[in-house]
């Protein structure tokens, strides 16, 4: 990586305003990057024609002074926004073939601020997944390697086809979303920055649906201030998601001022887990360093529900997911199973089904049709609904208290190897989503930010989890976590 | 929770996903051991808590009573795998 495609964000802004390079050169640069990346399995349906079409209007739009910060910088987007006339796929079989008719409300801002679309990216199937190996097609592979090795490892998941790309120079930012962690998870595992909004700050319109309670769209970049800059062309009031909040949208990279002096962090001492690697624990506390040393109060708190929050999210969500997918029946897009002769509507809806879910997905919407189902909804799902009131609660309390922002490892481990955990009892793979749940179950913004190599060779990340609607808090704080940090790993060139 | 052959199968029904029989056992262990962890939340004393459906206490916004939308026959059905004459198609669900 290097030239063109190691520019971050706002390098690439500034540079196309000064003239250095116009769109179409930065565009053209990362198809041929894309192009050269098929080891990597980042991009499942790359657009090179549209993104020269759109880095020509861009080029028209800078020459006439009229450039939002987005003009001109070539995105990829997770392959679960509908982008009109160009297939959508959220990794499932069941939508081969699918191309929307219209196009998700974040991709349109994005568009008609200048942006460009290089292309869609991996993912695991309808966000199901932590290493991008439920995808159906084959897993994105992640560009680092531990040091030694050439094993392929997981870019995490299931915004993995995002965090590869990214990290390997085949965009300059990625859209994610994260529903119990997969932005800041894959985030994690490949040394770059991901975002979780607040619930409400993005809209969810035209985002395939996964968790409707949980979801939210974010920003996957290689910097604080990158992620700062994305978030607000994402973010905003759409009528057409009622969970939309109407309130305005900051200057997020305004909030970047260098000075946390006086910030109050909480480290809840229910994030230290068992079997938990030395070396998170210690980044962990560099990180509290870091702060102490920028002049924020770092105190101890307690998240006492924290425990509860993987078992609460393996009920709700995959209810809701059970929901959600019931719209896959075969009828009205997507894949349709052929029939026998003789067979009738459910052999349709469920030879359809059986056939365009994946493993997991099938399993995530059976548990939920499960905790639904008459006789066990009040035993599962509302008493689930209930312990999340508590770890809302929890967190509620802690910012009552005073608490800015509550600093905690991103995940426990660094990436594993791909097929690692493809044949082990499906709950160790959900473990990965520990440290990042709750602030889904709460609605709550958080962000990974990369923040040094394990004795591997491998990025470990920090996570800051903050007060509903103060994304610029967490940014700030981010920000002074990067610099002092000083992480500017990339990996060495493989593919 | 331990869930049975007959239960796994009454589930996939429940979900319109066919399972095979000799996939069953399988999937019934499976199941087994996610509802199993789960259990633990029965021990968390949830007496006089409201159950949390959204985390943002908003209204629900209500928006002018018209017409927004409509006259999109084609697009509608330009990603249906079987349409014909400007409509979806099933197979014959009344005798």
């Amino acid at each position: 990586m290097s030239g063109l495609t190691g520019l971050t964000l706002v390098e690439a802004r500034d540079g196309l305003r000064r003239g250095d390079f116009t769109a179409v050169e930065l565009a053209g640069a990362f198809n041929d990057a894309i192009a050269a990346a098929g080891a990597l399995n980042a991009v499942v349906h790359p657009t090179p024609d549209r993104a020269i079409e759109m880095a020509r209007a861009a080029d028209a739009r800078l020459a006439a002074g009229d450039a939002p910060d987005l003009c001109g910088i070539p995105l990829g987007i997770k392959d679960i926004f509908c982008t009109e006339g160009v297939p959508t796929q959220a990794g499932s079989r069941i939508l081969s073939g699918f191309r929307p008719p219209y196009e998700s409300t974040v991709t349109r801002k994005l568009w008609d601020q200048g942006a460009v679309m290089l292309g869609k990216l991996n993912m695991d199937e309808f966000a199901m997944g932590s290493s991008n190996e439920t995808s159906c097609h084959g897993p994105a592979v992640s560009p680092w390697r531990a040091r030694g090795s050439d094993a392929p490892l997981t870019p995490g998941g299931s915004s993995g086809g995002s965090a590869a790309a990214v990290a390997a120079g085949l965009c300059v930012a990625a859209t994610g979303t994260d529903t119990g962690g997969s932005i800041r998870q894959p985030a994690a595992f490949t040394g770059i920055v991901g975002l979780k909004p607040t619930y409400g700050r993005c809209s969810r319109w035209g985002i395939v649906a996964f968790a409707s309670s949980l979801d939210q769209a974010g920003p996957m970049t290689r910097t604080v201030r990158d992620a700062a800059v994305m978030l607000r062309a994402m973010a905003g009031h759409d009528p057409r998601d009622s969970t939309s909040a109407d309130i305005p949208v900051p200057d997020f990279e305004a909030a970047l001022t260098g000075d946390i002096r006086g910030r109050r962090i909480g480290i809840p001492r229910e994030y230290r887990v068992d079997g938990m690697p030395a070396e998170i624990e210690a980044l962990w506390q560099r990180g509290a360093e870091m702060l102490r040393d920028a002049g924020a109060e770092v105190v101890e708190v307690s998240l006492p529900h924290t425990r509860h929050a993987l078992p609460v999210y393996y009920v709700l969500a995959p209810a809701e997911a059970s929901s959600n997918l019931a719209r896959y029946d075969g009828v009205r897009y997507g894949h349709r199973a052929r029939l026998a002769a003789g067979e009738g509507i459910n052999d349709l809806y469920e030879k359809t089904r059986a056939e365009g879910f994946g493993a997991e997905v099938r399993r995530r919407v059976m548990i939920g049709t499960y905790v639904l189902s008459a006789g066990f909804y009040d035993a599962y799902y509302r008493r689930a609904q209930r312990v999340r009131s508590l770890i809302r609660r929890d967190f509620d309390q802690v910012f009552a208290a005073g608490i800015d922002a509550i600093l905690t490892p991103a995940t426990p481990s660094a990436a594993f190897s791909l097929g690692a955990l493809t044949d082990a009892d499906p709950i160790r793979m959900y473990l990965n989503d520990v440290f990042t749940v709750t602030a889904n179950l709460a609605g709550l913004p958080g962000i990974a930010v990369p923040a040094a190599l394990d004795s591997q060779g491998l990025p470990l990340a920090l996570q800051l989890i903050g007060r509903p609607w103060d994304e610029a808090g967490i940014l700030a704080i981010a920000d002074q976590i990067e610099r002092a940090a000083g992480f500017v790993a990339r990996p060495d060139r493989w593919w | 929770m331990s869930i049975d052959r007959q239960t796994a199968r009454h589930i996939a029904h429940l979900a319109r996903i066919r399972v095979a029989e000799e996939e069953l056992d399988h999937l019934a262990g499976q199941l087994s051991g996610i509802l199993t962890w789960i259990e633990q939340l029965q021990e968390v004393d949830v007496e006089g808590v409201e159950p949390m459906a959204a985390v943002n206490p908003m209204p629900l916004p209500m928006r002018a009573d018209e017409v927004t939308d409509g006259g999109i026959r084609e697009a509608i059905l330009a990603n249906a795998p079987d349409a014909r004459a400007g409509f979806f198609t099933v197979p014959k669900v009344v005798e």
